[in-house]
């Protein structure tokens, strides 16, 4: 389980990092998201990996820490999340404007010369 | 104490943000209401940080448990010296960015005001906050009205700068949370102060878990401070930026300064890293003297100098010792001041010049066509309208700043800088090659100022007396009033700041009062 959660944000990771290191204006937003979604499961497996318990303590069961979640780790990526999407939806309204004002989608405002 | 002034850390992050949203709900036809709202919220914020200030004696005097949640568990705020110091710098920057705009800036947007107003909130979070995550979301919301704010008055040269620094930031901030998540994986808390109590006691194996997120999360603020290899998106984004934006976003550089020395010193002592800093901030530092010489723009020169001002910071603080802490903690206002004044006068001063003069004089310079044409009718000499003599006053004085010339305190701030880093035996060689990097970044600042100044106020070249507003010069009149005023009163703002150094270089007060306090 680790390793395929581990194998999935080094892919999410690895393809984000290339696309953000690409020409144009739209890889490098597709890229940023892909990041985000990377950074956001490292986060959430921070509390570490195990499935099927609940976040919330049951008076009724005692108060063993094995028996639950972590909460801390799911608030922050709740934030993070959140976080990310209003910036991303930022980025995308600049990214428009400049398209719109240069009239090229090249991250610099110019094609490059040949 | 009575229950107002219990709630008194929380005023400069709950008045801005409250100010922020109150004016979303008027459209963009009520300046005057939103002027109004925006400037009484600064006057406000502004006594709220000079109350703080005179209450920071003790190394640690309020704390804020936020929703009553003692300390390791919920989020805290923490106010001590370097805090209060940092929010009064920025309550006094946005007040005088803010009545800049109230001329003609804050037309040029629907949401300047609630735009300058988060800005603030977050700048108050960042410096206030005690808790790592609560860093990143305070982070994040300056960052998001500086996005903003860089874009204010639009066009396409701010368009294309913006994008750049919108992606290198929202990259910089998934590394804070990639740092972040790693450090709560490791220790299993977010409290700065318990971090400090617990990384000590990590296991050795984990060890290099907890240096790795540690070095993610400087590699974070050193993005925001503009150290040499990751700051080169700072000079075009600052140049790009409109005069009342550019002047807030002098503080912003510094917050990425603020984090690193709290951080670093409260969790690591003055251990691992060190020379990386020194000579990082060295190479800013050349950077910036390089940048600062070769620039034509006069806004690019102001942010070159920003960039000068922040290698010194980090390489001073690369050097350690609690005396040279606290110069740096003088040097870093004085330059703040004067940096921010400099962008409000440059946009003053550029009114008097027809578009594309300066790319003009640098070339004819260059090619010694200068002076040639100069008849001998126009050595009766110019007279200098009452404007132009005013600006020449207040330009000097930015430039005097920025150069560390006496008698105004950009000199007491390189000097006690220098005398504290010659103080220690025997003097590192790192010491000696900031000392001869400080005094070439003074003359090369000399150098670009006075050829910049003599283009604009003496040569006689034509120009039309710009129109500039009582209201314009004001507040750099009033920032460049307030480091006169540091100079005569360098002696009790020095004190103060070596305190501040102290409590920071002997972090257990800080640690003890935060984890034990209800």
């Amino acid at each position: 389980m680790e390793l395929i959660v581990a194998l999935g944000i080094g892919i999410l990771a690895g393809s984000g990092v290339w696309l953000l290191l690409r020409p144009r204006t739209f890889q490098v937003i597709v890229g940023l998201s892909l990041l985000s979604y990377a950074v956001n499961l490292f986060i959430f497996i921070m509390g570490w990996v195990r499935g099927g318990l609940p976040p919330i303590v049951d008076a009724a069961v005692p108060p063993d820490p094995a028996r639950f979640a972590d909460p801390l780790p799911q608030a922050l990526v709740l934030t993070a999340i959140v976080i990310s999407f209003a910036t991303t939806a930022l980025l995308l309204v600049v990214l428009l404007a400049a398209r719109g004002l240069t009239g090229t989608d090249h991250v610099d405002g110019r094609e490059p010369e040949e | 104490m009575s229950a107002l002034a219990d709630h008194l850390l929380i005023a400069p992050i709950a008045l801005p943000l409250a100010a922020g949203a109150l004016m979303l709900l008027f459209d963009e036809r009520r300046h005057a209401l939103k002027a109004a709202i925006s400037v009484a919220a600064s006057l406000l914020l502004l006594a709220a940080a000079l109350a703080l200030l005179a209450r920071a004696e003790a190394p640690v005097t309020h704390i804020y448990p936020i929703g009553n949640w003692p300390a390791p568990f919920g989020i805290v705020l923490v106010g001590d010296r370097l805090s209060a110091l940092m929010v009064l710098l920025a309550g006094v920057l946005g007040l005088a960015a803010l009545v800049f705009s109230l001329a003609r800036w804050h037309r040029a947007g629907p949401h300047f005001h609630s735009l300058v107003q988060f800005l603030l909130a977050g700048l108050n979070g960042a410096f206030l906050t005690g808790d790592l995550f609560n860093l990143f979301v305070f982070f994040e919301l300056l960052l998001a009205a500086s996005y903003g704010l860089a874009l204010h008055g639009s066009g396409a040269p701010r368009v294309r700068a913006s994008l750049h620094y919108i992606v290198v930031n929202l990259a910089a901030s998934l590394l804070f949370l990639v740092g972040a998540g790693l450090m709560y994986g490791i220790t299993g808390t977010l409290n700065m102060a318990d971090l400090a109590v617990r990384i000590p006691a990590v296991a050795a194996g984990d060890r290099v878990l907890v240096e790795i997120s540690a070095a993610v999360l400087g590699i974070a603020f050193l993005l925001k401070a503009g150290m040499w290899p990751l700051g080169f998106w700072l000079p075009a984004t600052y140049a790009a930026a409109s005069a009342p934006a550019a002047a807030l976003f002098s503080i912003l550089s510094k917050v990425g300064i603020y984090a690193l020395l709290r951080l670093w010193l409260l969790l690591f002592g003055n251990g691992a890293g060190a020379e990386l800093l020194v000579y990082g901030g060295m190479a800013t530092l050349a950077f910036g003297v390089v940048g600062v010489l070769a620039s034509q723009d006069m806004a690019r020169v102001a942010s070159f100098s920003l960039l000068v001002s922040s290698g010194t910071l980090l390489a001073a603080i690369g050097l350690g010792g609690e005396a040279v802490t606290g110069a740096a903690l003088y040097y870093l206002v004085v330059s703040t001041l004067g940096i921010g004044a400099f962008f409000l006068l440059i946009e003053l001063v550029d009114r008097a010049r027809a578009p594309g003069a300066e790319v003009l004089a640098v070339t004819a310079e260059a090619f010694g066509l200068a002076d040639e044409e100069a008849g001998p009718e126009e050595e009766v000499g110019v007279v200098i309208p009452a404007t132009m003599a005013l600006l020449g006053l207040a330009f000097a004085c930015s430039a005097l700043l920025i150069a560390g010339l006496p008698p105004l305190p950009g000199f007491v701030a390189k000097f006690a800088l220098l005398a504290a880093l010659l103080d220690a035996d025997p003097v590192p060689a790192a010491g000696w090659g900031l000392l001869a990097l400080l005094v070439l970044s003074g003359l090369a600042a000399i150098i670009a100022l006075g050829r910049a100044g003599v283009r604009i106020f003496w040569a006689s070249q034509e120009r039309r007396v710009p129109r500039v507003r009582v209201i314009e010069i004001a507040p750099v009149a009033a920032l460049l009033g307030m480091c006169i005023a540091l100079t005569v009163a360098a002696g009790p703002a020095m004190r103060y700041l070596q305190d501040a150094a102290q409590a920071l270089h002997a972090p257990r007060s800080y640690i003890e009062e935060v984890i034990s306090r209800p």
